[in-house]
């Protein structure tokens, strides 16, 4: 924090100089120890960090719906029940993550404050894919606690406002940039959750319909993996639902989401394993 | 006499030179105003430009607008936003204030008043709005480092005493965003005998208190005459 004591009088040389536009860059210059990713620790990871755990995102025309459930694990104990993994990255794209959830959350926070200040500094918006590039670069930051066991993986979904659709992007530990087509998940559930998606996908889902498919999915990942949780009926804790579309992001209100899963958790009562596609 | 063979120069005639040029560089410029309405606060510049902006966001609730020389306020408003944005990031959004920014601004051009040989010929207000009208915030910055703490509205620029009457005249607590962008455009006018503004020659922006997360918002030229026919319509009907 030492290298922030200039703020309070004038601005420093650097705030003045001409410089990129990326906040990132502006910071490891300014001030490299609020960087994730730049502490350097000789201990290895341990199983006590809290991680999060599973998310899915689908796409429909005209836009995508982003969706994680709630539990964050520590080993064999749930840390937290109602923590939030999907976040609105910018007016136009949801960012969530899986891996370690401290680094993964002060990366989202770090890719929230890139985005704007690229806006605020150029006058305009990156372009989508700009957006996911950027991203690559900072989990490619992570790199060194990635290696000690401290892996933090996003997935990233937007509006591509040239196509008029969703796109959805996701990334491995090293930075890798991969875009996925109509649907993925990330995170130890992921397994569940794409077979899953695989069923119950199709092309001309509506806004809603896209909402219920993650839902089951995220229901299908906490059936069979421990370290993603199920809707909570009684706590009233649901997933975190968002749509991205030309209207903007647009996190699901607690009502929506809490129908959209006490429906899916009837519809088990009929048939524990979901709705079951036709087979022929 | 001989003082001044040897080039010595006066504090008091130093600093009144350098307030002379910056005065006469700000002079030739157009002027802007900044008005608070009901909802927030609204930024008027009489600015043909679509590129070159007198009026920016720097944060969730504050906003910048200037005259002068544009690289010299580009300057100290890209200095802004990444004071803002490292703050934010540091702390918390919350913890970002217009009184805060001010007060680096006026540090900074203060510096620069006093340590280098030309002033900067720019003229600020930072501006922060609040949850209802006595939260917002207005400072007014000049070249050396001044801060005024304004309430109401500000004008800036080449025929500031012109504008700032002309807003006198004319603006009243609580007035609508129709009524204080007509109110901001007449005083606009004022700045020449016969100067009529149009939405393509106008950059305007407000400040909203009633938006979420970031209240920044441009107001495009069909915007601006959709508002400008609405005040001139309701004063039409009250006559």
């Amino acid at each position: 924090m030492a290298s922030n004591d200039s703020i309070s009088g004038r601005l420093p040389g650097m705030f003045s100089s001409s410089g990129s536009a990326s906040f990132t860059e502006f910071l490891s210059s300014y001030a490299p120890d609020l960087l994730p990713g730049r502490r350097t620790s000789s201990a290895s990871a341990h199983d006590d960090i809290p991680h999060g755990t599973t998310i899915v995102a689908v796409t429909f025309p005209g836009g995508v719906v982003m969706a994680g459930d709630r539990r964050a694990t520590a080993g064999n104990v749930i840390a937290q029940r109602d923590i939030e993994k999907v976040y609105r990255a910018d007016e136009f794209s949801a960012i969530a993550i899986a891996g370690t959830a401290g680094l993964g959350i002060e990366l989202i926070r770090l890719y929230q404050v890139e985005l704007e200040h690229y806006e605020k500094m150029e006058g305009r918006t990156l372009s989508i894919e700009g957006k996911a590039n950027r991203l690559a670069t900072m989990i490619r930051g992570n790199l060194g606690m990635a290696l000690q066991g401290l892996v933090v993986v996003p997935l990233f979904a937007g509006y591509d406002e040239e196509r008029d659709k969703g796109r959805i992007f996701s990334y491995d530990a090293v930075g890798g940039r991969y875009e996925e087509h109509d649907y993925t998940s990330i995170g130890s559930g992921s397994v569940f959750a794409k077979g899953s998606l695989k069923k119950l996908f199709r092309s001309d889902l509506s806004a809603e319909d896209a909402a219920l498919v993650c839902v089951h999915a995220l229901y299908d990942a906490a059936d069979d993996d421990s370290a993603t949780g199920g809707p909570d009926l009684i706590r009233k804790i649901f997933p975190v639902v968002a749509t991205v579309t030309w209207d903007g992001y647009r996190r699901l209100p607690d009502d929506e989401v809490g129908a959209l899963a006490q429906a899916v958790v009837d519809g088990r009562y009929e048939a524990p394993g979901g709705p079951a596609a036709p087979l022929r | 006499m001989t003082m001044a063979s040897f080039g010595y120069v006066a504090p008091e005639q130093q600093a009144k030179d350098k307030a002379d040029f910056a005065r006469k560089g700000i002079a030739r410029g157009r002027s802007v105003v900044v008005l608070q309405y009901t909802d927030g606060i609204l930024f008027v510049a009489d600015n043909p430009s679509k590129a070159l902006h007198k009026i920016s966001e720097i944060y969730d609730r504050i906003a910048f607008a200037a005259v002068g020389k544009y690289n010299e306020f580009e300057n100290l408003r890209l200095g802004g936003v990444r004071y803002a944005d490292v703050t934010g990031y540091t702390y918390d959004r919350q913890d970002v204030t217009a009184r805060g920014l001010a007060n680096v601004y006026a540090q900074t051009l203060g510096t620069i008043f006093t340590e280098q040989y030309k002033p900067y010929e720019v003229e600020l207000v930072v501006a922060q709005v609040g949850e209802d009208a006595a939260a917002d915030q207005l400072y007014r910055l000049t070249f050396d480092g001044s801060v005024q703490d304004e309430r109401g509205f500000v004008a800036m620029g080449g025929k500031a005493d012109a504008v700032a009457a002309a807003l006198k005249d004319s603006y009243s607590d609580d007035m609508s965003l129709a009524a204080a962008l007509k109110a901001a455009v007449h005083a606009l006018e004022q700045q020449d005998s016969d100067r009529h503004l149009d939405a393509t020659s106008l950059e305007a922006a407000v400040l909203d208190r009633n938006r979420e997360h970031r209240l920044f918002r441009r107001l495009p030229a069909p915007r601006i005459d959709t508002l400008l026919s609405e005040a001139n319509g309701a004063a039409d009907s009250a006559e």
